[in-house]
């Protein structure tokens, strides 16, 4: 196996708010080996977008905080760094590129300015140099007339081309690791599969590991290695992309693949899942999707799954999983206690 | 390649040409574009007119008269509008023409002054408020509120009262009462804009603090700013008008025009022209003000472009 550049244990990320604890990660353990495409997928809700926040220690602090847990990067504790070390980290070694392309620029300067300011922060450049390799990068991502294009404004720009652009700035560094939070939620189909297309082939020639938010199951289908399967704030299932998608075994993942529309079924009316995710609160009882899962018995609105590993790197948060339960290493013992 | 291939090839690449030619629309900066906005407005036009007079007559007015401000012909006392006098005489017989010249410098001089330094401890106070959040926030924020509570050509009149009367006292004392009204801006714009996925986007690939504030905050908040300083410009000059009528601004015999409206109060029957010049000046000047900032406010806001 190829090395881990990330490594998230047992994190726990909550918001202590005036309505109490909220505990929006509570317990994720994660992994990203180098050169791999690894998706979270979830609903809104889930503790996705917290969890990759947390990683690059931006969790709005207050209300947010990490409680426990540690973030391991390439041998580092994210967690016990310092705010200066930090930003030494960010943008230069894990890169993150957001859901709104439309608000990530700042209107007010040109793509090469923002370009241009976004390389002088971590590499020792003069302007003119960092123009250049401004307008290499755009080209680098598929940009046509990237010698106009630096000299324009984001309004400019469709929100692909914007995308595009930020993509070019977190690729500026040559990161270890991008973290994309829902990179093509807000573009249009063709847009997206153009987009999901750069970010492969940038994994590929850069060997740089990706960690990809999303709610979409499709765009996970499209481009991810492994899948982490999310719920109100707990890692549910995880195995490959293929495992997950052809034999699900948690059942908010089964349920999550029935909701995709199916090319074959005509007529038929779209499965969803009913109800919506639970507030995540600190003393929940059971599992959290008891009250939404068609398997649920006693036994689950009494206690908490854990995590049952179930094969190499695969891994359901269900009762129903106990009996296929594989003998694990004393590490990971740990990890199903949680 | 036979000439009709060729020809054919030329054809589908035209639609494609034209699309390039039709995208590449003039770059426009956000600045150039204001500008364009704001010469549409015919009264900010007009506005920006009257203070360029203002202006002219400050630097050049002097020069064309014979008189100095505070030169006292007693024999030419309260003179009406005439060819020596253009606009009259006061009632120890000084220009008024003179006076209101040498006065517009005065007033272009205390409302520049008064909303730079309101401006300047106005926006730091308010990045830091707004930036940093917390018990700073709390603390900057309840002090504005505490000088928000006092009617603020009273609270002008304290600061005065305490620093005693004078030109240079009045235009800090100005400057003080303006602060808060540019803090509470600029701190409702941080904390709107702190909240931004650009700024967001910025920490993100590991900008310091300072920078997001000069890059990304501050720019992005300059609209507002712009459109406050300039109408403070006019609030400014009125309370430097106000704090001279009562006596608290220039002392006799600088032509503040507040302090000659109040001289000349006595006369207002009898030679009404001493009134009217020094009042009339006060209402341009800060009615040029308004109408540019006005205009500034329709150029810089991206809801009322066509």
């Amino acid at each position: 196996m190829s090395k881990r550049v990330l490594d998230i244990n047992e994190l726990h990320t909550h918001f202590f708010t005036d309505k109490g604890e909220i505990p929006a990660v509570d317990g994720v353990s994660l992994n990203v080996s180098e050169g791999e495409i690894v998706g979270v997928v979830g609903e809104s809700g889930s503790g996705k977008s917290v969890t990759s926040l947390s990683v690059m220690q931006l969790i709005p602090n207050p209300p947010g905080k990490i409680v426990s847990g540690e973030i391991m990067f390439k041998g580092r504790d994210l967690v016990q760094t310092s705010l200066k070390q930090m930003k030494k980290i960010r943008g230069n070694e894990i890169a993150m590129i957001f859901q709104e392309p439309m608000t990530s620029l700042n209107p007010l300067f040109t793509i090469g300015n923002q370009l241009i300011e976004a390389i002088r922060i971590h590499n020792k450049m003069g302007k003119g140099e960092a123009r250049q390799k401004a307008v290499e990068l755009l080209e680098q991502v598929g940009i046509p007339r990237a010698n106009d294009i630096v000299d324009e404004y984001p309004h400019q720009l469709s929100g692909g081309m914007r995308q595009r652009v930020m993509i070019a700035m977190a690729m500026s560094c040559r990161p270890d690791l991008l973290i994309a939070d829902e990179p093509t939620t807000a573009l249009d189909v063709t847009i997206q599969a153009q987009i999901l297309d750069l970010m492969r082939q940038l994994n590929r020639d850069l060997n740089m590991a990706i960690l990809l938010i999303t709610h979409d199951l499709g765009v996970i289908a499209e481009i991810c290695d492994r899948v982490v399967v999310m719920y109100a704030g707990q890692v549910v299932e995880e195995g490959t992309t293929r495992e997950i998608l052809k034999d699900p075994q948690q059942p908010y993942t089964k349920g999550l693949i029935r909701s995709l529309p199916d090319m074959k079924a005509k007529n038929q009316k779209l499965y969803s899942i009913p109800g919506t995710v639970p507030k995540p609160k600190v003393d929940m009882v059971g599992c959290r999707f008891a009250p939404r899962c068609e398997y649920a018995f006693d036994r689950c609105f009494a206690e908490s799954p854990p995590l049952y590993h179930i094969g190499d790197n695969r891994t359901s948060r269900c009762f129903l999983n106990e009996r296929d339960q594989r003998e694990v290493a004393s590490h990971d013992e740990t990890v199903i206690k949680g | 390649m036979t000439i009709e291939e060729k020809d054919h090839k030329d054809q589908r690449l035209a639609p494609q040409q034209q699309l390039l030619e039709d995208e590449d629309i003039e770059v426009v900066s956000p600045f150039r574009d204001a500008v364009r906005q704001l010469r549409k407005n015919r009264m900010a036009v007009a506005g920006f007119s009257v203070i360029v007079f203002f202006i002219l007559l400050g630097i050049f007015g002097p020069l064309f008269t014979p008189y100095t401000y505070d030169g006292q012909v007693l024999t030419n006392r309260l003179l009406p509008p005439s060819a020596e006098n253009w606009l009259g005489t006061d009632d120890v017989g000084r220009d008024l023409f003179t006076r209101v010249a040498y006065g517009a410098r005065i007033s272009l001089m205390v409302g520049f002054f008064a909303v730079t330094g309101a401006l300047f401890f106005g926006t730091i106070l308010g990045v830091i408020s707004g930036y940093y959040g917390r018990w700073i926030d709390m603390l900057i924020s309840r002090i504005f509120d505490i000088l928000l509570a006092f009617p603020s050509i009273l609270l002008a009149i304290a600061i005065v009262a305490i620093l005693g009367p004078s030109l240079q006292n009045a235009l800090i004392a100005i400057a003080i009462i303006n602060i808060p009204i540019f803090g509470r801006l600029v701190r409702s714009k941080v904390i709107s804009l702190r909240e931004e996925e650009f700024v967001m986007a910025a920490r993100a690939q590991g900008m310091k603090n300072g920078r997001i504030v000069m890059h990304h905050i501050l720019p992005n908040s300059l609209a507002p700013i712009i459109v406050q300083a300039t109408l403070g410009f006019g609030t400014a000059i009125l309370e430097a008008a106000a704090l001279g009528f009562l006596g608290l601004g220039a002392k006799a015999p600088k032509p503040e025009w507040g302090k000659m409206l109040a001289d000349s109060r006595d006369f207002i029957q009898l030679a009404p022209w001493t009134l009217i010049v020094p009042g009339l000046s006060i209402m341009l000047v800060v009615l040029g003000f308004n109408l540019i900032g006005d205009g500034l406010r329709d150029a810089l806001d991206p809801k009322m472009k066509n």
